[in-house]
């Protein structure tokens, strides 16, 4: 057999989705041009987002195929991402339909940029070119920086994006010298070209060690990894909170996409039984793993610290599940990829479950510090409590919840390479989280209100939501079994 | 019935659950009720069970076993045998008792009782679980209602008490789920079934058992308590309210000692006799020692019962640790005994506070000629727990010390001696309670009630009768627990013997 990558005509049937969302987009902007009342975009927005799952789902009876003369690629891996980026996109505008901060700022473009940064997300995804992925990512970037600040009246925001913006142009200027390192190594842009310049080349560890680690800051900006997570909880702490959500998953998966399709496809090859092994000697393994147990280390001490700001700590939280997440990186087999997919999913229902009752809790009160969430469970708020402490005890990893599944899953990986420290190291982290994890369930239900905190309503625009992730998370903490399946299936590349 | 009887155990309480938190808020009675009915059948299915449970085999009864997740091979398995079912059967009684002793209750009666289902629920299925997989997910469950329940309705330093508790068994926890995936990994093919993994037990190589028993042990040291990961239970046994402490004292404590039982010992059989030797033993000295003299220095009533637990469940580790079937059939019978009596005390010490609203041992006096009756019980459950003879406890540390004579002397005579200082906090507290000069702001308190009569006399009964007549609960536990001896110290008899004399 001999595949080879479609031309660009004939790749435009396997790239539906990504027509769809761009043609929303400019609709969007059209559309705010005529329409007054700006919730309607927001709905296009939606149906637009279904529409997209939908033609990504189809997608996946096809075959795998490379489009565009190899710069993207459509396979179980892209759409397993696409599917779920789409999915997160969704529950952002759905969120952000709900959210008061966004009502109030009132502009009909967010909706548009909200979008656009979607479709950068998806191209992330499916990238198989170091500039293709440069671009998407970028594009990813930059309207997120919009996004971040969007709420144009407030400082903090304005201060989250132009932090957020600094961070990012300096990862991504490190990370573009560090891919014309590996060009000039390998001379070429493409995965596959690169996979086999590594596979030729020889005496050239050094200087690939110094290239991977440059494109590594880029990487591990998008995801959030320790050292280049500096960004992380000012900007989540500054921007509107389903912005916020939109970040934590989804830049997140999508940063971990293409990270894992980069070092996966051009960095190792298939040692078969679902091992990979390393190319271009270079152990960028290793790297991640020490990455990986520092990532979680930092993110769950730094946690503890935050008394203040739940979104702060959130943030942290978020890193230190970067680190989780690059455990099943760094094991190099399909049951770690498995893993993270698994993993991400879940942390797509259990975070965004918890940005939903921030917002909530934001949306009735105003308030987002953890003061506010005194006794919310004897004042009215006994739904919006009981589902924080479902999310917050399934981001700390306890059954019968989705989180303990997906740690499960993450830990296995890691001791089936018997990595016994590495796993320990994870385990211990675990703990530690459930430090700061529970002192806000203890803020919440062993605390008593003081009476000036306020009720806490839940509309149902927004308790439909919480309710599908609330669901999610226990559904998929008991019965898992077609999820992992389905990430598993998708835990491998076309290798054209 | 016969056949499902474990899962119907398991979450008839979790149907339960969700019933009570259907209920209006306000209906009081009718919550107490709907809770009260849902333990119930767990009990009667338990006496079926003593009844139809055959004492010849240890093989596993009453099983049912349904894949779960095939890809990972985890299953739905569940089955008792000796060493489970009589932590089965209490769990059943104390968690009715439990229910009824919670009627006072009044904050958030819904939630208390919905929590409590749930932790009723959990702890019967630790003890029923055949998958390493299961037992991990039952295990870690009871964690979450116990939190809220110490947390919420618990005592004046309630928040400390429950977070303390969750973070030390979620330290061991985590250390068991690297070890229980290791061993996943490590058998082949692989499997979570923990019949499976001991049948393959002599394909595992020293090194490995060694660092498998630790991490294993680490986390059921905790729960044991084991000196010196006890300090969480005074505090947690303190702050909890009344029903709470008897379960964490009857139930969850046992679940160190079964879990050793049940994992360490038969799939690590190598390392258990390592370190049963040396670890084990001298931990089980110490406990009871120890635990006695802290029970000797508290003044707080209700501490003092907590750091005697401590000190009884270190009889449970020294009878394991013994490797002969007086002393190991001691320890089960002494978890089962243990958890009747200190069930007892911890009641009786709910009811003081509940009239006194304080547990300072020093602040009464002369209750006896107050509350005559209330004193007839707790004197019951004093010399049960001092292992007078004639009671239950008596005959469980008899069969500790009498497996333990052969290979510890030494160690065996300290442990007896133990007994004298239980004696001496027991006597001395009943002293400063019971006897002397009534405390005159104390002269009209109630005696003890219909209600707490009732939760207590099913306990008192147990305590009654399995001193004077063991058998009952020996029948059941002695053969699968002859085959465990078996299984890890018949092989190596050379070993316990070249052992027993670098030991004193």
């Amino acid at each position: 057999m001999e595949p080879s990558a479609l031309g660009n005509v004939a790749s435009l049937a396997y790239s539906l989705p990504e027509i769809v969302l761009g043609a929303a987009v400019v609709l969007l902007f059209l559309l705010d041009l005529v329409v007054k009342r700006k919730e309607t975009l927001g709905d296009v927005a939606l149906v637009a987002l279904a529409l997209v799952v939908v033609l990504s789902a189809r997608l996946l009876w096809g075959d795998s195929v490379a489009l565009f003369n190899g710069a993207i690629v459509v396979d179980g891996f892209a759409l397993f991402f696409k599917l779920l980026l789409a999915l997160a996109a969704f529950a952002a505008v759905w969120m952000s339909l709900g959210s008061r901060e966004i009502q109030r700022a009132g502009t009909g473009e967010y909706w548009a940029v909200l979008l656009a940064s979607t479709l950068g997300l998806l191209f992330m995804a499916s990238s198989t070119n170091l500039l293709m992925a440069y671009l998407s990512l970028e594009f990813v970037s930059l309207t997120s920086y919009v996004m971040a600040g969007f709420v144009r009246h407030s400082r903090r925001a304005s201060e989250a994006s132009l932090k957020y913006l600094i961070y990012g142009g300096v990862a991504s200027g490190t990370m573009i010298y560090g891919m014309s390192w590996v060009y000039g190594l390998a001379g070429s842009l493409d995965f596959r070209a690169i996979h086999a310049a590594m596979m030729a080349g020889e005496g050239m560890a050094l200087p690939l060690f110094l290239a991977l680690l440059l494109t590594l800051a880029g990487l591990g900006y998008k995801v959030a990894a320790f050292p280049f997570h500096m960004w992380a909880p000012d900007v989540y702490q500054g921007a509107p909170i389903p912005v916020t959500a939109f970040l934590a998953v989804g830049s997140k998966a999508a940063g971990f996409a293409l990270m894992i399709r980069f070092f996966f496809t051009a960095m190792a090859q298939s040692a078969g039984e679902g091992v990979y092994q390393l190319v271009g000697g270079v152990d960028w393994s290793q790297l991640i793993l020490v990455l990986s147990m520092v990532t979680m280390t930092f993110g769950n001490l730094a946690a503890i610290t935050q008394q203040g700001n739940v979104k702060r700590l959130l943030a942290y939280s978020s890193i230190a599940h970067a680190g989780y997440m690059l455990m099943g990186f760094a094991v190099l087999s399909d049951d770690g990829v498995r893993a993270m997919l698994f993993y991400l999913t879940v942390y797509y229902l259990m975070n965004l479950g918890a940005f939903v009752v921030v917002m909530l809790v934001a949306n009735s009160t105003g308030r987002e510090d953890l003061a506010g969430y005194r006794g919310l469970a004897w004042r009215g708020g006994a739904v919006p409590a009981v589902a924080m402490a479902i999310f917050l005890f399934s981001l700390t990893g306890l059954p019968p919840l989705a989180g303990f599944v997906g740690k499960f899953y993450l830990f296995a990986a890691v001791v089936e390479k018997q990595l016994y420290l590495l796993a320990v190291v994870g385990v211990l982290n675990s703990v530690v989280s459930l430090v700061y994890y529970a002192r806000i369930v203890k803020t919440m239900f062993l605390e008593q209100p003081t009476g000036g905190e306020g009720a806490v309503a839940v509309d149902w625009h927004n308790g439909v939501l919480l309710g599908l992730l609330m669901i999610g998370t226990l559904v998929l903490g008991v019965a898992w079994g077609p999820l992992i399946d389905f990430a598993g299936r998708s835990s491998h590349f076309l290798q054209y | 019935m016969p056949t499902n009887v474990l899962t119907w155990m398991i979450f008839l309480p979790v149907i339960g659950a969700i019933v009570v938190l259907c209920l209006p808020r306000n209906a009081a009675n009718l919550i107490r009720g709907t809770a009260t009915f849902f333990t119930v059948p767990p009990l009667i299915m338990a006496v079926w069970l003593f009844q139809n449970f055959d004492r010849t085999t240890n093989e596993m009864q009453f099983v049912t076993k349904i894949p779960w997740i095939p890809s990972f091979n985890i299953q739905y398995f569940v089955g008792v045998d000796g060493i489970s079912i009589t932590m089965v059967l209490l769990t059943a009684l104390l968690s009715f008792i439990c229910i009824i002793a919670s009627f006072g209750i009044e904050k958030a009666m819904k939630a208390y009782f919905a929590l409590f289902l749930v932790l009723d629920a959990a702890m019967m299925g630790v003890f029923c679980a055949l998958d390493f997989f299961l037992f991990f997910v039952f295990w870690e469950v009871m964690l979450l209602p116990m939190y809220f329940l110490i947390g919420i309705w618990g005592g004046p330093r309630r928040e400390y008490a429950a977070i303390k508790f969750f973070l030390y068994t979620m330290v061991g926890s985590v250390l068991m789920l690297v070890a229980m995936l290791a061993l996943y990994f490590y058998a082949e093919p692989h499997t979570f079934d923990l019949l499976e993994l001991a049948s393959r037990s002599s394909s595992y190589s020293t090194g490995f058992q060694r660092i498998a028993w630790i991490g294993l042990f680490i986390g059921f040291a905790i729960k044991i308590p084991a000196f010196p990961f006890h300090t969480w239970l005074p505090d947690a046994h303190v702050e909890a309210p009344t029903a709470i402490s008897v379960i964490l004292a009857g139930v969850l404590l046992k679940m160190g000692t079964y879990g050793i039982l049940r994992i360490n010992y038969p799939i690590l059989p190598a390392a258990t006799l390592d370190f049963a030797f040396y670890l084990l033993i001298a931990l089980g000295t110490w406990n009871i020692v120890y635990g006695a003299l802290c029970a000797m220095a508290q003044t707080d009533f209700k501490k003092l019962i907590a750091y005697s637990s401590i000190s009884h469940m270190g009889y449970v580790m020294f009878g394991m640790a013994t490797m002969t079937p007086e002393g190991i059939n001691g320890a089960v019978l002494q978890m089962f005994n243990h958890g009747t009596v200190t069930a007892m005390l911890f009641l009786l010490v709910g009811v003081i506070y509940d009239r006194a609203h304080h547990r300072e041992i020093n602040g009464f006096g002369g209750l006896a000629g107050i509350m005559p009756f209330y004193t007839g019980w707790t004197a019951l459950a004093f010399f049960a727990a001092m292992g007078l003879p004639g009671l239950s406890a008596f005959i469980s540390e008899v069969l500790v010390l009498l497996g333990g004579w052969r290979n510890y002397p030494g160690l065996t005579i300290v442990s007896a001696s133990a007994v004298v200082l239980t004696a001496g906090y027991m006597l001395w507290t009943m002293q400063r309670i019971y006897l002397g000069k009534p405390n005159e702001k104390y002269l009209d308190l109630p005696d003890i009630n219909g209600r707490e009569v009732f939760t207590l006399v099913p306990l008192g009964i147990l305590v009654v009768v399995l001193g004077v007549y063991p058998r009952p609960i020996l029948d059941l536990i002695n053969v699968s627990l002859v085959h465990l001896n078996q299984v890890v110290a018949g092989k190596a008899q050379v070993a316990l013997a070249a052992a027993s004399r670098m030991v004193p």
